[in-house]
């Protein structure tokens, strides 16, 4: 149980290792808010829709099961919109369209197909959690260096005071692609020296 | 038996070596740039020669840091870093901040250029994408222009670059507004051609930047391919459709001579690495830069477009040299077709 949690926040980490759902983590990372409100939607939505397909696993069809799966999806991926919209209509405004896109983000039909159609509800679950906090954080980290960089805010506090310049490339486009080229160079260098330690000590 | 071995000496190929060697050909380049960069200085004042040497030494710096901490043997001794450097310097406002520089160049040289394995594995080049950086992130440090001649400072006289006027102009006659196109005084090619307008420090004087060409071309350092298919092409867009009084009434020779398109032509977009080596493929660049710069200059949002042009034909390049190699001799065509089918 355990490791199936931690797989999605290292071994398996959506974004950094499996460079799923690149969309939402290039757009919404702007600031480490956006981030996580996009982060946790995304993980709420992964959560049910694995235990849902995962209940549904035997009665699906498989010529019809990404039919299915998008189904089932979408309907979730409605009620998050829905719920944002009553109760946080600041993420709501902020994210915008990326709401409803959370349907085509590969990583939770990626799941659907690769675990939950395969496991069972608990699993399924468990798995859900760990893909959607992993997801966040990555999402987190990319949001909070952008913002720190690119506007000299963090959360929206400003930490460097009136004479600070902020990189403002950081926060358009391209400063998506150079933090996620970045933190994934970081990652693979650490991972790298990991796996060098483990076969000297083997 | 003994005396033919000692005139029978078997080495290994290459046995014909030409003296060229990157160290050489990058003080090449630095000879010839110092034309331009004395004109900047003898316009815009001493602190454009300050912000040379904050930039050439922090790129240096930078490549030294990093072969130091990924254990390499350091690459500071072929110049390139130094060539990097001095172009970024070249491709700055006078007034730019010292820390703004040395952002780009650590951005030129660690990020565009080592991140990718160092020199000869850069995929564009690193001081214009060092540029394209900074003026997305600081566009209005980048975009401020000291008149020429006047003191940088508080009270230093700003002037709008030779094309940026050109722009207003043209845009005061299609608009119709109270400006008449008149007021836009448009600075005369004398001025362009010695380089007494406003703009980056080392774009503006065409002259100095014709004597370095010049050099380079001589010493066999650069080809004429690039820097003419790229002049000739924007010389005839411009022509064509620059004109305010309709098609075939452009000011080409303005077009030429203002803007970073000397400096951009004969220094960055003859940059070994991240240019064809074919001399077809060379032609190819060439137009493709004049072709993207012609239309960015006339229908695009920025008035100048010689950096965007060289950098997204910098990573056109591998393309480029793919489908302009020539065929290998005795190739045949049903040969090739074999190859692939197997």
């Amino acid at each position: 149980m355990k490791k199936i949690f931690s797989n999605g926040i290292f071994k398996e980490n959506p974004t950094f290792v499996l460079f799923l759902g690149m969309c939402p983590t290039l757009a919404v990372t702007t600031s480490a808010f956006n981030a996580v409100g996009m982060g946790v939607s995304t993980m709420v939505v992964l959560i049910f829709s694995n235990i849902f397909i995962s209940l549904l696993r035997k009665f699906i069809p498989d010529k019809v099961r990404i039919a299915a799966y998008v189904v089932v999806i979408a309907s979730f991926v409605t009620i998050i919109e829905m719920v944002l919209k009553a109760y946080a209509q600041a993420v709501s405004a902020s994210l915008g369209i990326y709401i409803p896109l959370i349907v085509v983000n590969c990583i939770i039909l990626g799941r659907a197909e690769a675990f939950a159609s395969k496991n069972g509800a608990i699993k399924a679950a468990i798995d859900g959690l760990g893909m959607g906090v992993g997801f966040t954080l990555a999402l987190f980290i990319i949001g909070s260096i952008r913002e720190i960089l690119g506007a000299g805010t963090f959360f929206g506090v400003s930490l460097f005071g009136e004479a600070f310049q902020p990189v403002s490339i950081m926060i358009l486009p391209p400063g998506a692609f150079l933090t996620l080229g970045l933190v994934v160079m970081a990652i693979n260098l650490i991972s790298n020296r990991k796996k060098k330690g483990e076969k000297e000590v083997a | 038996m003994e005396n033919l071995n000692e005139k029978l000496i078997v080495t290994e190929s290459p046995h014909i070596r030409s003296g060229n060697t990157t160290s050489g050909i990058m003080l090449d380049v630095i000879i010839a740039l110092m034309p331009a960069l004395i004109a900047g200085v003898v316009i815009f004042g001493y602190r454009a020669a300050t912000l040379a040497v904050v930039c050439v030494s922090a790129s240096v710096f930078f490549e030294w840091l990093w072969c130091k901490i990924v254990k390499k043997p350091s690459s500071i001794g072929d110049y390139s870093a130094a060539v990097t450097g001095l172009l970024l310097a070249m491709n700055l406002p006078v007034t730019m901040p010292f820390w703004m520089a040395i952002i780009g160049a650590f951005f030129a040289i660690v990020i565009v250029k080592q991140f990718f394995g160092g020199i000869g594995h850069n995929f564009m080049n690193p001081a214009l994408a060092a540029r394209a950086f900074l003026l997305t992130s600081w566009a209005q440090a980048m975009t401020t222009w000291v008149a020429p001649f006047s003191k940088v400072g508080a009270d230093a006289v700003t002037q709008a670059t030779p094309l940026a006027q050109l722009a207003q102009s043209v845009d005061a006659v299609s608009t119709a507004t109270s400006v008449s196109a008149e007021t836009v005084q448009l600075p005369s090619y004398l001025d362009l051609f010695f380089g007494t307008t406003g703009g980056c420090i080392g774009e503006t004087c065409a002259f100095a930047l014709l004597i370095g060409a010049i050099y380079l071309l001589a010493k066999k350092v650069i080809s004429i391919k690039i820097p003419a298919t790229y002049i000739i092409t924007v010389a005839a867009l411009t022509f064509v459709f620059g004109g305010k009084d309709g098609l075939f009434t452009g000011d080409a020779l303005y077009h030429i001579l203002s803007g970073g398109l000397m400096l951009g032509a004969f220094f960055m977009a003859t940059d070994y690495v991240t240019t064809p080596y074919t001399p077809k493929g060379q032609i190819v660049f060439g137009i493709g830069c004049g072709v993207l710069t012609a239309v960015i200059r006339l229908w695009g949002g920025y008035p100048e477009g010689v950096s965007y042009s060289i950098l997204l034909m910098n990573v056109a390049s591998p393309l480029i040299d793919r489908y302009t190699a020539p065929k290998r001799f005795g190739a045949f065509k049903e040969m090739k077709e074999g190859g692939k089918n197997a």
